[in-house]
This record gives structure tokens, C-alpha cells and sequence, in this order.
């Protein structure tokens, strides 16, 4: 099957981990993903903060770009997706060629794939216990991302009971993590990103699964700092859904994309055997 | 005792006409249920709630809002909008106020928020349609240094930044050059940015 794939900027860059991961996960499940050629930057919180006119036509290029084309496009940040989707709402003439702009993770976890994966199982990650975490613009605001349970998604803690993990129950599976603020105001994502932990350890978590780079970043890169803070000591690995997808399948790299997170889940994962 | 003065208090009577032709729900159809600010998750680190924001919108205190922290902490999850219910697009209403205050110049209480999206947006046009994140983060972290210097921040980001290089997460190199990098700057250009 093939689609049109949007990486977005930081999958070029620290979010390499990620994009590796994906590249090497689509083709396992029959997904050959086409990189939507001469692609431009959606503008992200910047553009829609500063000039909504931006905001608006550098996505609505893209999606010029995917038209022409004519295949679905799938993409991995909620960021670059969310606006994707609003500048699809705001185009005021319909498309000739309509495409669906999918989030990854709705894409992946379509029932196909989860009837394959799960037949296709070398690994279970039996006893490892996750929390889901969704964050905001895949889910939110339902007008634009046309999400039908956007208070309380659950594609990816579906996919974690089929590989065999454990996910686990907790209420802030969608709730804010700051990302947009990370660099301005480090002091709020400290609050922000503290709560998830404690709430996250509370639900008897052992690490979070997410499907958005600026999410993961957001919670890994911070939690030294956090962890010095508070004097707590964080050990909560944060990993994407689609690294634990290839570790389950048997992927032979997936040891590799994880060693590039700062919290490394590697003693997490080998005290379970599941590396 | 402060002498009294009506300065800030003369209502912009536009403001709330503009915001109803702005948006397609109205914000005058708000009823203070103030569901918006009972589920953000940034009012620890507000000085306006968002009903508030709505509130002082609809009696054009257009003054109180540009300057207000609210709109540069908020941190754009939606939820607001969202939950509203009565459809108001109150992250919307907060966007629309920083591009107001920015476009008329205003003097903002921690200019650090607006001059990192400006910065990113810079990036954008000057890499020709795609960001460099490396690049940005050098001009930002120059901007602090000026600003606010602070060490011990410096030497975390020098940190960070070596963290992420080793692990071959920095792209030291520039974003590719765009075929397209004409209608990129046509985009910029057309939207005044």
C-alpha cells in the first residue's frame, strides 16, 4: 500500500530517532510510505501565533503537493497534522482530487494492521507496564482533526495490549505538555511536565508511549532538569509507539533508535528481557 | 494613594465587532460557564483567565488584552475551544490578540514567547521553506544571552545540545533547498511576514 508520508522538520533532526524508526516499521506491515517531494515547513505555533494568514497557505502548499499526487498523506507529528487538517477546513474551494490526512498513529492502528501485528508477534513485551500518552493537536480541536474521541483516545493503548504490554488507566492522556513553550518558558513545561510524572508513576507506570516527537522531546529532554528540581529522580523512559512496534516484530535496529533517547529505556527494557 | 485615571478603562467598542466577523461563532454568545478556565492546564502561570479574556474582549478592554501574560502562555492545547459549549474558539480569540499585539507593536510583559515564534518563522523564509532547528536555536539562545543572561542555563543548553549531538539528533547543515523556495518567499511575502 502505498501513501503520501510528511515528515515535518524536526523528523529531520532531533527527532531522527523517530523517523528511523518509522521508515523501518511501514515496510514490515506493507506500507510502502512516499516522502511528499519539495515538502515545505507547516509554520507550526509560530505561524498560527504571529500571522494566520501563514498559517494557513505554508500547510495549504503541502497540501497542494499531496493533491497533485492523489494518495492519502500520513503524518507523524500532531503538530505538523493539526495544521494540515485546519488549512484543509479553511480552503475554501473543494479539491478535485480530495486526499485523507491521517495522523500515524490512526493510520498504523487500523484493524488491518492490528490483526497483522498481532499474528506477526516475535517479541510480546509482556510485563512492561505503559502509560499512553496522546498529547493535544492529534486529538484536538474534533472540528479540525474530524477525531471522534478526542477526550479519550485509545488507538494506542489498543496497539500496546496487542503487542502485549500493559497499558495502563490515567486521566492526562491528552492533557498539555507545553511543547510550543519548551524553549521560552522552560519554568512552565517543569510544572506542566512534573505532573505528568507523578501522575504517570501514580498509575504504576514504568514509561510513557507517545506518538509526537515535540510530545517525547518534551518529556525526555527535560527530565534530568526536572528530576534536579524537584530532587524526585525520574526514571521514565519515553517511548514512540512505533520504536516498540519494532521491537515486537522483531526489528534487528530497534535497540538503535532507542539508544538516542537521553532517558535511556534500555535497562528498562533488558530487565524485562525484551532486549 | 494613586491619583484616579480612566486611562485603560475607555472601551474599544470595535473590538467585539471585529471579533464577531473574525470568527464564525461570535464571541458574544459566551455565558461565563468558564468551563474554558476550569480545564486549562496554564492558569497556575496566568494573570487573565481565559473566561476573563472573553469577558474583557466583549467590554473592549483591548488595551488590558494586548498587554496581558495570558495570550503568550498560552500554550495552544485547544482544550478551550474544544469544550466551550457554545462553540466559541476561544485559542483562536488568544491567537488573534498576538498577532494584534505584535502587529501594533505593543510592549509585551515577557517578549521572550513572541521572539522565539518570530525567530522560527525567520528560519523558515531564510532556509527557503524548511526550518533549521540548529539555527534557531543559536539565534535564540543569543537573543538570551542579551535579554537574560543566565549561566547555568547556558551551560545546560550547551549540554543539551551536545547530548543531542552525540546521538546524532543536531543536523549541523541547513535544511535542503526547496524547488519551490519561490513560492515560499511569494507565501511569506503575501502574508506580510
Amino acid at each position: 500500500m502505498q501513501v503520501s508520508y510528511y515528515p515535518g522538520c524536526s523528523l529531520e533532526g532531533t527527532a531522527a530517532d523517530y523517523a528511523a524508526s518509522i521508515s523501518a516499521v511501514a515496510p514490515l506491515l506493507g506500507v510502502e510510505l512516499l516522502e511528499l517531494e519539495d515538502w515545505n515547513c507547516c509554520g507550526a505555533s509560530a505561524a498560527h501565533s504571529l500571522n494566520h494568514e501563514l498559517a494557513v497557505a505554508l500547510p495549504g502548499r503541502n497540501l497542494a503537493l499531496a493533491r497533485k499526487r492523489g494518495l492519502d498523506v500520513v503524518v507523524p507529528c500532531a503538530l505538523c497534522f493539526n495544521r494540515l487538517k485546519a488549512a484543509e477546513k479553511e480552503m475554501a474551494e473543494p479539491a478535485a482530487r480530495p486526499v485523507r490526512i491521517w495522523d500515524l498513529l490512526d493510520f498504523l492502528t487500523q484493524e488491518t494492521f492490528l490483526t497483522q501485528v498481532s499474528r506477526r508477534l516475535v517479541k510480546p513485551l509482556t510485563g512492561l507496564k505503559a502509560v499512553a500518552y496522546y498529547g493535544c493537536l492529534s486529538a484536538r480541536p474534533p472540528q479540525i482533526t474530524d477525531k471522534p474521541d478526542w477526550e479519550n483516545p485509545t488507538a494506542m493503548d489498543r496497539l500496546l495490549e496487542v503487542l502485549g504490554a500493559e497499558a495502563l488507566d490515567w486521566s492526562y492522556k491528552t492533557d498539555c505538555c507545553g511543547a510550543g513553550l519548551a524553549v521560552a518558558r522552560p519554568d512552565i513545561i517543569d510544572t506542566l511536565v512534573g505532573r505528568l510524572y507523578d501522575r504517570a508513576l501514580a498509575a504504576g507506570a514504568e514509561c510513557f508511549v507517545v506518538s509526537c516527537q515535540m510530545c517525547q522531546a518534551n518529556l525526555d529532554l527535560t527530565q534530568s532538569r526536572i528530576s534536579e528540581k524537584t530532587g524526585k529522580r525520574y526514571y521514565l523512559p519515553v517511548l514512540y509507539f512505533t520504536e516498540l512496534l519494532g521491537l515486537a516484530l522483531g526489528h534487528p535496529e530497534a535497540a538503535g533508535w532507542l539508544s538516542r533517547h537521553l532517558v535511556d529505556p534500555r535497562p528498562l527494557l533488558t530487565g524485562k528481557g525484551l532486549l | 494613594m494613586e491619583s484616579l485615571t480612566t486611562e485603560g478603562l475607555t472601551p474599544s467598542t470595535a473590538l467585539p465587532a471585529r471579533l464577531a466577523t473574525q470568527f464564525s461563532v461570535s464571541p458574544s454568545v459566551c455565558y461565563q460557564c468558564k468551563k474554558c478556565s476550569a480545564g486549562c492546564p496554564l492558569t497556575f502561570a496566568m494573570d487573565l483567565l481565559p473566561d476573563t479574556v472573553i469577558r474583557l474582549a466583549l467590554l473592549g478592554q483591548e488595551e488590558a488584552l494586548l498587554r496581558c501574560r495570558t495570550i503568550w502562555v498560552c500554550a495552544s492545547c485547544v482544550t478551550c475551544t474544544t469544550r466551550c459549549p457554545n462553540g466559541i474558539d476561544i485559542a483562536g480569540v488568544m491567537d488573534w490578540l498576538k498577532e494584534e499585539a505584535v502587529r501594533r507593536g505593543v510592549a509585551m510583559p515577557q517578549p521572550e514567547v513572541a521572539t522565539f515564534h518570530r525567530y522560527f518563522l525567520d528560519s523558515i523564509r531564510r532556509g527557503g521553506g524548511r526550518l533549521s532547528e540548529t539555527a534557531l536555536m543559536q539565534r535564540y539562545t543569543l537573543f538570551q544571552l542579551r535579554h537574560r543572561p543566565n549561566l547555568t542555563e547556558l551551560v545546560r543548553q550547551l549540554k543539551l545540545g551536545w547530548e543531542l549531538f552525540r546521538r546524532r539528533r543536531l543536523r549541523l547543515w541547513g535544511p535542503p533547498a526547496l524547488k519551490g523556495r519561490q513560492d515560499i518567499r511569494a507565501i511569506f511575502e503575501k502574508a506580510g511576514a
